[in-house]
């Protein structure tokens, strides 16, 4: 038997923002699916040359981060960055020094790949003769590829002097930066997080993904009959997590429960029940101190390959029943691998306080087999209650439950 | 915060161990730095093993040594595997694929990749289902961890499994991050019970303005200390000589340039 879990205080995202292929920031995330308009393109991310779509960050290439920034310059700070400049984000984090010092906020952060697109670029331009890395990556792979990179950028940015750290955990990594930020705030470490992720495009992830036969050639289609794999995207998300007593009005967004686990089962196909899935969601239903029936809305993963959403339908199922609305929202942004946690929360705030239970684009007809109440068109209507999903290789599971106060 | 220890494995050259280590780490015999054979991490299934990279059986293996310790069933026990670089010998032969003209990648050194690989493997070897956090913080990742995996113990009043681990890095990526030798370590965290031989009190300080030239972290064998500074997951010998001396001692570890945690470690004789 598991132990049985207590109730967690909710914590309120008092700030938050995205940067997808839709768009910089909350507004024009929110717009491009309101217009059902996909940010999904023919792949021409430098000179990869699958038959793909991808979910590019328009812009990236422009710019480079100059002065006290330019170790870190690499396409995955420059969009780490770009994230950070949207809706009013670094003011909110500002106000938030004021009210608690630089030390007592913490940076927790998700991203999969890194900066590994650098070193990618290095290999390329290895000496001839000696096959050594040139210099210019050499003195900068601590700023860029390591995995704290984009955490040690976030912090250098902010200006915060509180615990960091990134979590790395494939696809659930964003997701599961608000469970740790939630343990060193409630174990008193500090009293406010910066959590978030970012992960950029890269030649691993398209070849590794195109060599695992899970890339679609087309727009990627979740819960369709003839869904046949994903679109890989790229993404920068933030929240800036407080007590509910520091910062919770009414109708604020907050992190009501959140649930982790592994699947035990297999590195890179799901568990064929769903067991490491259910798991998660009955966990972050118990945090939460909520019954599934509370539920209005599941952001589902919905990568669109086979088989995640036929084992993710079963999951959601034995949780909830056909009743909550389901719908995935990858069709318009891609999947944004270790950013997806982050980008689907926000997402999942916005259509709190907005109303708005997304449609699944993409998805022309639902596949008859999936016994979930999948919602291809938008539905409008008071909603209080959300649960986004994550899993990701290695078997590794995160839900979030989001609501309103 | 307050967490006994119940159970510990250690691999690192000379350091076959964490029983065979103890009298070394306590100072009582000489430390001579010697070659690691692979570890066995026999708790992975024969076609697991042999898919597996290096990081994954040193992980897997002192993993397996410290639940062993313990008597816990690891299906029962979450798990934090904290790594600066992860999977960096994957990275070398992925960007070496990348870099020719087919780019022909493995789907399963793809899948190998990712940070969680070896938390991954675990949870495979063990068939277990509860959380797993991987996670990295530059040369301060044991920190990191130490903080996630205790903050989780907290939380949750039940035992948490923390492996750190990072492998000597394949040139060329080396020059890039100059780490030469392996060092993989795993603690068992609980709640603290009567029967707890190891009490670990934590505390999160701010470090001073500027810093100090010495910290009182730096371990008195000379080899010893040059294996600490080479390798991210070897910021647990303080840690380590602690426990095995078995006397109250306080060791403090680095977390960032800001953050200072301070360990406070009791051994119990009850």
């Amino acid at each position: 038997m598991p132990p049985s879990i207590d109730p967690m205080t909710p914590l309120v995202l008092s700030a938050y923002t995205l940067v997808t292929a839709n768009g910089r920031g909350t507004g024009a995330v929110l717009d491009a699916i309101l217009a059902r308009r996909s940010g999904l393109k023919p792949c021409d991310f430098e000179d990869v040359t699958l038959k793909t779509y991808i979910g590019r960050v328009a812009g990236l290439e422009d710019f480079s981060l100059d002065h006290d920034l330019r170790p870190f310059d690499c396409r995955n700070n420059r969009l780490a960055w770009l994230g950070l400049q949207q809706d009013g984000f670094t003011v909110a984090v500002a106000e938030a020094k004021q009210r608690y010092g630089a030390h007592r906020i913490a940076v927790v952060m998700g991203t999969s790949t890194s900066g590994i697109l650098e070193t990618e670029h290095a290999y390329r331009a290895r000496d001839p003769r000696t096959g050594a890395l040139p210099a210019w990556y050499v003195s900068r792979y601590r700023y860029t590829h390591n995995m704290f990179s984009v955490g040690h950028f976030v912090r250098t940015c902010l200006g915060l002097e509180g615990p960091a750290m990134v979590v790395s955990t494939a696809c659930s990594s964003s997701a599961k930066v608000f469970a740790t930020a939630a343990r060193l705030m409630r174990a008193g470490l500090c009293d406010a997080a910066v959590v978030g992720g970012a992960d950029s495009l890269c030649h691993t992830t398209l070849y590794g993904f195109s060599a695992l036969q899970l890339l679609s050639s087309d727009p990627c289609r979740p819960c369709d009959e003839d869904r046949d794999g994903l679109s890989l995207g790229e993404a920068a998300g933030y929240a800036l997590l407080e007590r509910v007593e520091r910062a919770g009005g009414r109708g604020a967004v907050a992190l009501l429960g959140y649930g982790e686990s592994t699947d035990g089962y297999h590195m890179s196909h799901p568990h064929p029940e769903g067991a490491g899935a259910v798991r998660a969601i009955r966990d972050s239903l118990a945090r939460a101190g909520i019954r599934p029936e509370a539920v209005e809305y599941v952001n589902l993963h919905g990568t669109a390959t086979r088989a995640n959403d036929e084992v993710e339908d079963k999951a959601v199922y034995s949780v909830f029943g056909a009743r909550p609305a389901c719908s995935s929202t990858k069709g318009w942004t891609g999947h944004t691998l270790g950013a997806a946690g982050v980008t689907e929360a926000i997402i999942s705030a916005l259509c709190l306080t907005k109303g708005l239970i997304p449609g699944t684009l993409n998805c022309r007809r639902v596949d008859p087999a999936l016994q979930c109440r999948v919602v291809r068109d938008h539905q409008f209507g008071a909603l209080s209650c959300v649960v986004s999903n994550i899993f990701g290789f290695g078997g590794n599971n995160c839900s979030l439950v989001l609501g309103k106060l | 915060m307050d967490v006994a220890i119940g159970g510990i494995g250690l691999l690192a050259p000379g350091l076959s161990g964490w029983r065979e280590s103890r009298a070394v780490l306590a100072g009582d015999r000489p430390y001579q730095s010697t070659a690691v054979p692979s570890p066995e991490a026999s708790v992975l299934p024969p076609n697991e093993r042999r898919r597996s990279s290096d990081s994954v059986r040193w992980a897997v293996q002192v993993a397996q040594e410290a639940i062993e310790q313990s008597g816990l069933d690891p299906r029962d026990v979450p798990t934090v595997f904290a790594s600066s670089g992860g999977e960096m010998s994957v990275f070398d032969q992925l960007c070496r694929a990348l870099a020719t003209e087919e780019r022909r990648v493995s789907p399963t050194l793809f899948h190998q990749s990712v940070h969680n690989t070896a938390a991954g493997y675990w949870g495979i070897a063990t068939t277990g289902q509860q959380s797993s956090t991987a996670l990295s913080c530059y040369d301060d990742s044991f920190a990191a961890g130490l903080v996630e995996a205790v903050a989780m113990v907290r939380e949750e009043q039940r035992p948490v499994l923390l492996v750190t681990y990072d492998l000597a890095v394949p040139a060329p990526l080396d020059e890039a991050r100059p780490i030469t030798e392996g060092f993989a370590a795993a603690f068992v965290l609980a709640p603290p019970a009567r029967d707890s031989t190891v009490i670990l009190r934590l505390r999160l300080e701010q470090a001073p303005a500027g810093g100090s030239a010495c910290l009182p972290e730096c371990l008195a064998d000379e080899a010893l200390e040059r294996l600490r500074l080479n390798n991210p997951a070897a910021r647990s010998l303080p840690l380590l000589c602690a426990v095995a001396a078995a006397v109250p001692r306080t060791v403090e570890l680095a977390w960032l340039e800001n953050q200072r945690l301070q360990l406070i470690i009791e051994p119990c004789r009850c």
